[in-house]
């Protein structure tokens, strides 16, 4: 917290002259050792050091990638299998950092969670938000990118459906096409600045996480409770205590992580991909990762295509002005008992999503069932379906959050974070 | 929000457990709903590679290889394969004896019956030497125009990653191999294509009958290439249809994710080590947070 003096004492000689002209020691110091932590956080705390954990993960197998990766639409798919076959540890390598991106993505999608249902994104923690929204941002076009390098089937017509997006915006649409592909098709030029743009990303989001981490040493930890520090009675240090926590949290999602890796790496992945990119085949289903199916299904549930695209950028928006949606004086929804129903929904919907993404729009939701065809689709199809969820998904941010803040009555607040510990204590004692 | 409220606990527990119930539902109907070919299965046996500790049946790979060269070589190229990767730990000709497999003598042997372009460093001109152990398997066809033309205009595709490029993998194989079948009646057939109830596909357009029951799979180019007798095994395996199309299915496993043994072997380490680091660091957890909580 800003208001915490420094209690960094320099032991070596070095140490003392180096704090004299570069307190780097001391910034590591106060930052990850003496830095104070409210002592109720739960486990759903421990994903920001995860997520640090995927980052580094990522770049790391990343830069060992790219010494053997060939961004050449003739090279690329062969030298990824080379990297499996011919490079020491290659096959490791590769399925890490391929199955790390799913990882990556699990782990941000419980963090933005946590952050929903505790309140993390108010007052005085909007700047924070917003950082961690532009990180989530930079995640999606990192990975998207990314997914293309192998140069498979899912690669080749993913960027063909992605990119010509942005042809649908009306006017400028086609020049900006054009730009981003470097010419009139996803071609050598696509590919050879996607690897580009891949590889420099992730550097990007290392320096948003510094200022994401900056503005939350600012602001300090948001808790369970919801409620700001008021003393230190209701801190731990950092260091032992969030670190010996975040370890174990750590230990165990990498566990979950080699499960993938070692026994059933291309599980997440999709078998076209491993059938080199061939314009003149389009799969028969086109389908992006699943961590981006949620929002791929929004941009099919619009008729119009640049209406698809605003949905779909818009619900990714809506997140960023999410501070200013939410009225409700209380931060927890541990105390917001009709709020909290709200969020298990929007939960479902988010899944619900992500399953519809994964379907044909026109196939039947219950097979059998007799349907009418409702405007331009069948009722009993996952275009509707899709629809239903989409419109949950706004209506939640933009009517839910603001009306039921201002609605709702919260229960009791606790009046600090040593209140709230103690009166969990009591509870589990009976 | 008092009617909210009134409304209660309980019914809002419902509320939901009612939406978790119906995606679930809908879950299981989609699943019905997909795919309209049959289910690829194992062979009777199954494939010694499946499963977390699944190792590769080197004499299989062996008469694998074998149905490949003799019969699928004349049509479909593997070019991520090169004639060392044969006697590589795991593979079809390992032999310990060996650790470097250019100096293993059965891929020596095997790769020298091979004819590979070269250019002549004389004249320039296109010639052809004796492969070698760092020589990828050549290639039945100079290019895909070529591989169309001979195959009433479908492409053999590459069977290097061919179970990691389908749903199924080595079963997929197994099951397209061994399942063709006459078309049931109504069902019309192009020159050139052959029903497969396995092959991914849509024949409602074909289709005469009922058209509530499409039959399962699609046709695809490829006659049967497979029948009884056609290989004979130097191990004295029966040549069944069955046992032929099982170990080039588990030949073609090995060649797409040669390093899987390996890959298995070191996931068992790396998780017995993160137990081990977790029962370490949650006892330090609980001696560090004691009396915090
Ligand atoms: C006479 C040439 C020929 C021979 C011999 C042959 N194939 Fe094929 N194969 C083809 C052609 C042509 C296709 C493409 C079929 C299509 O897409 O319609 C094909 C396709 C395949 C496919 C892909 C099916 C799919 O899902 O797309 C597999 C797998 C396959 N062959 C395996 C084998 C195996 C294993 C052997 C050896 C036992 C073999 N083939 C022998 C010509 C051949
Ligand atoms: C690369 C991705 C990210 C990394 C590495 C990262 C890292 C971290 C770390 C280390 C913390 C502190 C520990 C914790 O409270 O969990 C944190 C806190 C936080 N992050 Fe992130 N983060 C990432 C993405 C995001 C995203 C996408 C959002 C939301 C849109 C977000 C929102 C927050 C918020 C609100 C906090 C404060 C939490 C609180 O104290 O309540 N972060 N982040």
């Amino acid at each position: 917290m800003s208001d915490h003096p420094s209690t960094y004492v320099p032991k070596t000689g070095f140490e003392k002259w180096l704090d004299s002209r570069l307190p780097i020691v001391r910034l590591a110091y106060d930052s990850f050792v003496d830095y104070p932590t409210p002592k109720n956080l739960n486990y759903w705390w421990t994903f920001g050091g995860i997520l640090s954990v995927c980052l580094a993960i990522q770049i790391i197998t990343g830069i060992i990638l790219a010494m053997h990766y060939t961004p050449h639409v003739d090279y690329a798919f062969n030298s990824v299998e080379r990297i499996m076959r011919d490079v020491n540890y290659g096959w490791l390598i590769r399925y890490v950092h391929a199955n790390g991106a799913s990882m990556f993505f699990f782990a941000v999608y419980i963090h933005m969670l946590r952050g929903l249902y505790y309140g993390s994104y108010k007052a005085p923690r909007e700047v924070l938000w917003i950082l961690g929204c532009i990180i989530f941002f930079l995640m999606i076009a990192t990975a998207f990118m990314g997914y293309v390098l192998p140069w498979g089937q899912m690669s080749f017509h993913g960027a063909v459906v992605i990119t010509n997006l942005i042809g649908s915006i009306p006017l400028i649409g086609g020049p900006i096409l054009t730009w981003l592909q470097g010419g009139f098709a996803v071609d050598q030029a696509t590919l050879n600045r996607f690897f580009s743009l891949h590889y420099l990303l992730p550097f990007v989001i290392a320096g948003v996480v510094i200022l994401h981490i900056w503005a939350l040493h600012v602001a300090g930890q948001n808790n369970p409770a919801g409620v700001e520090i008021k003393s230190k009675e209701d801190t731990v240090a950092f260091t032992p205590y969030a670190t010996v926590k975040d370890g174990v949290a750590i230990i165990v999602f990498l566990f979950l992580f080699s499960v993938f890796v070692f026994f059933m790496p291309n599980a997440l992945g999709h078998a076209d991909n491993y059938i080199p990119a061939n314009p003149l085949v389009t799969p028969a289903h086109i389908v992006p990762e699943w961590y981006l199916l949620p929002f791929y299904a929004i941009l099919r549930a619009i008729p119009d295509k640049f209406g698809g695209v605003i949905a779909m950028f818009g619900s990714i928006a809506v997140i960023f002005a999410l501070p200013w949606l939410d009225t409700s004086k209380v931060k927890s929804m541990r105390y917001r008992p009709v709020m909290r129903w709200f969020f298990v929904i929007f939960v479902i919907v988010c899944l619900g999503l992500g399953w519809c993404g994964a379907q044909l729009p026109d196939a039947q939701v219950i097979p059998g069932l007799p349907s009418f065809t409702l405007f331009d689709g069948q009722l009993n199809s996952y275009l509707w379906l899709t629809r239903l969820f989409t419109i949950y998904y706004f209506v939640f941010f933009l009517l839910i959050m603001p009306w039921i803040g201002l609605k709702e009555e919260p229960l009791p607040v606790p009046a600090s974070i040593s209140e709230a510990v103690l009166a969990e204590h009591n509870k589990k004692k009976g | 929000m008092k009617s909210l409220q009134t409304l209660g606990r309980k019914a809002w527990i419902k509320a939901a457990a009612t939406v978790m119930a119906a995606s679930l539902t809908l879950g299981a109907g989609s699943a019905l709903a997909a795919g309209g070919a049959l289910h690829a299965h194992e062979p009777k046996e199954g494939f010694s590679s499946s499963g977390v500790l699944g190792t590769y049946d080197q004499a299989q790979l062996q008469r694998g290889y074998k149905v490949y060269r003799e019969v699928c070589a004349a049509c479909h190229s593997m070019k991520l394969i090169s004639f060392r990767n044969l006697g590589e730990k795991d593979g079809p000709f390992y032999d310990p004896k060996y650790k470097n497999p250019n100096e293993n003598p059965v891929v020596k042997q095997i790769a020298s019956e091979f004819e590979v372009p070269t250019i002549d460093s004389e004249t320039g001109d296109v010639i052809t030497r004796k492969a070698t152990t760092s020589d990828a398997f050549p290639s039945p066809f100079a290019n895909p125009e070529a591989a169309a033309a001979s195959n009433g205009g479908a492409v053999p595709p590459d069977l290097s990653v061919i179970t990691k490029a389908r749903h199924g993998g080595a079963s997929y194989v197994y099951s397209l191999l061994t399942g063709y079948k006459a078309p049931p009646a109504g069902l019309k057939i192009a020159e050139g294509q052959h029903y497969n109830p396995y092959f991914p596909g849509d024949l409602s357009s074909a289709w005469s009958g009922d058209h509530k029951h499409v039959p399962a799979g699609g046709v695809l180019a490829m006659a049967p290439p497979l029948s009884a007798g056609q290989v004979t095994f130097d191990d004295g395996r029966e040549s069944t249809l069955s046992n032929q199309a099982a170990d080039v299915a588990a030949f073609l496993e090995w060649a797409g994710e040669p390093k899987a043994v390996l890959r298995k072997k070191t996931g068992v380490a790396v998780l017995a080590y993160l137990l081990l680091f977790f029962g370490l660091t949650y006892a330090s957890y609980r001696m560090v947070w004691r009396g915090k909580h």
